[in-house]
């Protein structure tokens, strides 16, 4: 598994080199480096001056691919591609290029994302498995029937429509909750009820239908005949052998999501004024901010992949016949 | 199941909070202190005063740092008055051998002006740790490394903070810091026209520069100002330029400690994001102690402040409606400023109507929420609002947002009578009322020329009138028939929006940033307005960076631009007409690329004048040549509408003043009881979804139990 291991990382290279260029030439076909200086400079009184020596101090007056004035490998490194791209693989950020460190604000607001994203999840699981499992212990009943409705009209509302709704219920007219804002440590906790809430409802119409395709699926192999042929009660039936064996496609789908939690969830941040990741990345496009559009980026990309070999191995935890080579 | 699990939950974790109500997103040990709530969206880019120059950035640094004017808080029109001054500067016209000459010289013959200004002794910097000393009298925050960082997160985790008095010398080192090449102030290349010896400091500043090293201001002198004194120092300007004291009531004009510049330079308080760009240093009546633009920044009394009184004089109106209660009271009144990230209007609306935020500006989502208007027009609140106890205040803005004609355009620009017709036809032809009527609910008056209300040299009534476009009618502006209009199309070459010549229709092209969905309808209007007179206006939606290269490259047609006012001055509006100041040949602020020789020629004798009757003929004029030529259809004069709550004391909105915190007064106590009123929780429903669902898989239970019993699936 080691090598396997070792294979996949080195693979990560040219996925995040690859990543890298395309993030870099989706930017600059929209932006120059004068149109960045323009809109970090502001509207009034900008010269070419100060727009030159804004490029100047933060590397942007060199070429982007290819610097025909330089000699030897300068032609590759003294490029904006270069300069700003060759530290990401050490993750170093840099500055932003309004001059704020980027990993520290990463750090800072990697906390507030998880803080939303990781009880979502799990309750969101715990949520979905349960009407799940409902599903399919009543199946051809009302329960049933019903249930699946239910999650076919949960699916079709957008995720906007579940937090203005939520907003309205639960912080404007019951008033149990701010309806917007953070705060640190256990403050944070009446801060997170209603986006956790909403993140919840709103994945449980697509989460309960899917694990409810995947213990139907279950539900009908020979095995599960054999354990009701034995005389187990359909509690255990389900519990013990249905779920166990339906979870393993369900934990290596949540195993592959973990890294991307840090990323944060645009919508969900930005209604409930939430300083995460999510919010930062959208914040830097408006702002056209490329050191931290770039970082963002390339830490997703990284997460992703990171996810992707972290499924390989739950996989192989998991289910006993699956070796890595 | 797990829903109602949840739901238990959530109620369970909000009776444990032991709060009077559950929905304060502040802690319930501030509901009775003396704490002003605010909120941003957007953090401010810049705090530094050499570099900020948006309003959101105003709205903080402008109460921490004092330039030596200020604008009185509640006289109109605006006036300059002295902050860390002892008086207004004394100014000395000087010819070109540096004698002093009388005031009303001929103003050819002035070569340079001297502004003396004297500050106030006595006043003190915030307590800071870049004052810090140990006993030895050394700094001790001067040579940071990592390590001894630890627990320092933001400026307020340093264990010790000094001070000292403000002095000269501090005014004068954030002149320097203007050509500093690390600051990228954007009055740079402005003020280097004007204050002498500025452009040769930039200049040496840029040959010592070395990249990633800061350069020592303090080693560099600067001809045109001089420290006289402890407490005096002169700026010596090239000409006449009486708009400089505006420019001294602005925060690039305040004063800063090389002490603050030298502690924020550590590479290791960059690294943590502690700079000056984030935590100001200053001498006024807050300082910011908390400043995480990710999530809130945080203002609180400055312990050392010097010390300021509320104003006693003001307009008539001012004494009826109580702005002169606190009269000769010391001020600030408020302990601290709670700003909070708010990024969607609907929430923040929310928490304004539950007594969350003080204050509110009114979206298009929440005006009919808000506001409602009379028969007679007159602007009222609704009865929710009027129950609260909120009220609102108006005040028109001094900008001016216009459609710009690209004066370069062989089409539509041009000096030539039949491009004039054709740009006063459009101008007859596009309603501007109506546009303020449908798109701003009313928030707006429509132009009638370059300077908004309160503006010197602006006027009112039927002499106010743009006589191009308006009539004066039975004591009413009222606008031209769209018959004149189409007689000008005639006129102008195009009977009917056809051109004459070539039998062609005419189409006009518009560009424009705004492509969203919500802009459609706004875009389809312009359309229709256009096509009154027969003329296809072809809407090209393009990104921002775009549209800025057309706008440099003068490739365009039809814009829409807008300007808001640094300075109560006139000079500050019509230098956007200003041949030299064009756009395409200049970069400038000319985004018509309007020239006229004898609007330029005026607008060169109005500029340096005194505000005197001479000028104010010389104003009309160039109104009058510009609302001919029309290179702008004048548009409107935006109109803020501003909620406050019945708690909220003292505000009188001032558009030129952003140092306004220090004036205001909250009623904590009535504010605490009417949050309490307004934010009782409702349980019951609760119940009824817990009832709700046990009622729904009673029967399931029933069914389960039943299967049980038949011992199969």
């Amino acid at each position: 598994m080691t090598a396997y291991i070792i294979r996949r990382i080195l693979y990560a290279f040219p996925l995040l080199a690859g990543v890298n260029i395309l993030t870099f030439l989706l930017f600059f076909v929209v932006n120059t480096p004068d149109d960045m200086a323009r809109m970090q400079l502001g509207q009034k009184h900008v010269t070419e001056q100060a727009i030159q020596k804004w490029k100047e101090q933060r590397g942007y007056q060199m070429p982007l691919w290819w610097n025909g004035q330089s000699e030897g490998t300068g032609h590759l490194t003294e490029t904006i591609f270069y300069t700003k791209s060759a530290g990401l693989f050490l993750f170093r950020f840099g500055r932003s290029d309004s001059g704020r460190d980027i990993g520290s604000d990463i750090m800072q607001r990697m906390w507030p994302s998880l803080a939303i994203a990781v009880p979502s999840l799990v309750c969101g699981l715990l949520a979905n498995i349960t009407l799940a499992v409902l599903m399919v212990f009543f199946r051809s009943t009302y329960v049933e029937f019903w249930g699946v409705i239910v999650c076919v009209a949960m699916m079709s509302v957008s995720a906007l429509f579940y937090i203005i709704l939520g907003q309205y219920l639960v912080g404007k007219f019951l008033l149990l909750v701010p309806i917007s804002g953070y705060d640190t440590g256990l403050n944070a906790v009446k801060f997170l009820v209603l986006p956790v809430l909403i993140g919840v409802v709103s994945g449980l119409g697509a989460g309960a239908r899917w694990y409810r395709s995947l213990l139907l699926e279950e539900v009908e192999k020979d095995y599960v005949r054999t354990a009701r042929a034995k005389g187990l009660s359909e509690t255990r039936v389900l519990f013990s052998h249905v779920l166990r064996n339906a979870l393993i496609p369900i934990l290596t789908g949540i195993v592959a999501v973990l890294p991307i939690l840090f990323m944060g969830s645009l919508i969900t941040e930005s209604f409930f004024s939430i300083p995460g990741l999510g919010s930062y990345t959208i914040d830097a496009i408006n702002r056209q901010d490329f050191a931290i559009v770039r970082s963002m980026v390339f830490l997703g990309s990284a997460l992703y992949i990171l996810g992707l070999v972290m499924t390989d191995i739950a996989y192989t935890l998991v289910d006993p016949r699956i070796r890595l080579l | 199941m797990a829903l109602s699990c949840l739901l238990v939950m959530l109620i369970g974790v909000l009776s444990g909070c032991g709060d009077s109500v559950w929905n304060n997103p502040y802690p319930t040990s501030d509901s009775s202190s003396n704490i002003l709530y605010s909120s941003f969206s957007e953090r401010p880019k810049h705090l530094d005063p050499a570099v900020a120059y948006s309003s959101n950035e105003y709205a903080l640094i402008a109460q921490v740092y004092e330039p030596v004017l200020q604008y009185h808080y509640l006289l109109r029109p605006y006036r300059l008055v002295p902050l860390s001054a002892e008086q207004h500067p004394e100014v000395i016209y000087r010819d070109s051998e540096g004698r002093a000459m009388e005031k009303e010289s001929d103003e050819g013959l002035v070569a340079f002006t001297d502004y003396v200004i004297a500050i106030a002794p006595g006043i003190r910097y915030q307590p800071h740790p870049a004052f810090a000393k140990d006993e030895q009298g050394n700094f001790l925050y001067h040579a940071l490394v990592p390590d001894a960082l630890d627990g320092i997160h933001s400026i307020g985790d340093f264990p010790q903070t000094g001070s000292r008095e403000l002095v000269a010398e501090d005014y004068i080192y954030q002149i320097k810091r203007l050509v500093d090449p690390d600051v990228h102030s954007p009055i740079a290349e402005f003020m280097k026209a004007y204050i002498v010896g500025l452009s040769g400091l930039s200049n040496r500043l840029e040959a010592a520069r070395i990249p990633g090293k800061a350069t020592d201001l303090n080693a560099f002198g600067l001809e045109g100002v001089k420290a006289l004194d402890r407490y005096r120092y002169r700026i010596r300007i090239r000409g006449k330029y009486p708009q400089f004291r505006y420019w001294l009531a602005m925060p690039f004009f305040s004063p800063m400690p090389w002490e603050a510049v030298r502690f924020y330079r550590q590479k290791a308080l960059q690294q943590r994001n502690i700079t000056l760009d984030w935590f100001p240093v200053g001498t006024g009546p807050y300082m910011v102690v908390e400043n995480n633009p990710n999530r809130r920044m945080v203002l609180q009394k400055n312990p050392n402040f010097h010390g300021e009184y509320y104003p006693s004089q003001g307009e008539i109106s001012d004494r009826e409606n109580g702005l002169l209660d606190d009269a000769g009271s010391r001020i600030p009144f408020i302990d601290r400023v709670v700003y909070s990230l708010e990024k969607e209007n609907i929430p923040f609306w929310n928490k304004f109507m539950q007594g969350y935020y003080d204050a509110s500006g009114i979206s298009s989502d929440s005006f009919d929420q808000a506001v409602r208007f009379t028969i007679e027009g007159d602007v009222g609140l609704t009865a929710d609002l009027r129950d609260k106890g909120i009220s609102l205040k108006t005040s028109v803005l001094t900008s001016v947002f216009y459609m710009g004609f690209n004066m370069l355009d062989p089409v539509l620009g041009g000096g030539t009578e039949n491009a004039r017709k054709l740009r006063q036809a459009i101008s007859i032809a596009v309603d501007y009322e109506e546009y303020i009527s449908i798109f701003m609910n009313g928030r707006g008056i429509v132009a009638q020329g370059i300077l908004p209300p309160g503006i010197y040299g602006r006027r009112e009534g039927e002499q106010g009138i743009n006589p191009f476009v308006y009539d004066w009618i039975e004591g009413a502006v009222r606008r031209k028939g769209l018959q004149e209009a189409k007689i000008l199309m005639s006129e102008a070459g195009y009977p009917g929006g056809v051109e004459r010549s070539t039998g062609k229709a005419l189409i006009l092209y518009f560009d424009t940033v705004a492509t969203g969905p919500d802009d459609r309808a706004r875009l389809n209007w312009f359309r229709k307005q256009f096509l009154k007179l027969g003329i296809h206006l072809v809407i090209r939606g393009t990104d921002y960076n775009r549209f800025q290269r057309k706008m440099r490259d003068g490739n365009n047609q039809v814009f829409l631009w807008g300007w808001n006012a640094d300075y109560p001055d006139p000079e500050n509006f019509f230098f956007l007409l200003y041949g030299p100041n064009g756009k395409v040949s200049a970069g400038g602020e000319n985004a018509a690329n309007y020239s006229n020789p004898e609007f330029d020629r005026l607008f060169e004798r109005m500029r340096n004048m005194e505000s005197t009757q001479e000028r104010f003929s010389i104003i009309q004029q160039m109104q009058e040549i510009i609302r001919r030529d029309s290179p702008w259809l004048f548009g409107f004069h935006p109109k803020s509408f501003n909620l406050y709550h019945g708690w909220y004391r003292n505000m009188k909105p001032n558009l030129m003043a952003n140092n306004q915190l220090k004036y205001l007064r909250i009623d904590v106590d009535r504010r605490a009881r009417m949050r309490r009123l307004w934010n009782r929780a409702r349980i019951w429903p609760l119940a009824s979804i817990l009832i709700i669902l046990f009622a729904f898989f009673c029967p399931a239970w029933l069914l389960y139990r039943r299967q049980q019993r038949a011992g199969a699936l």
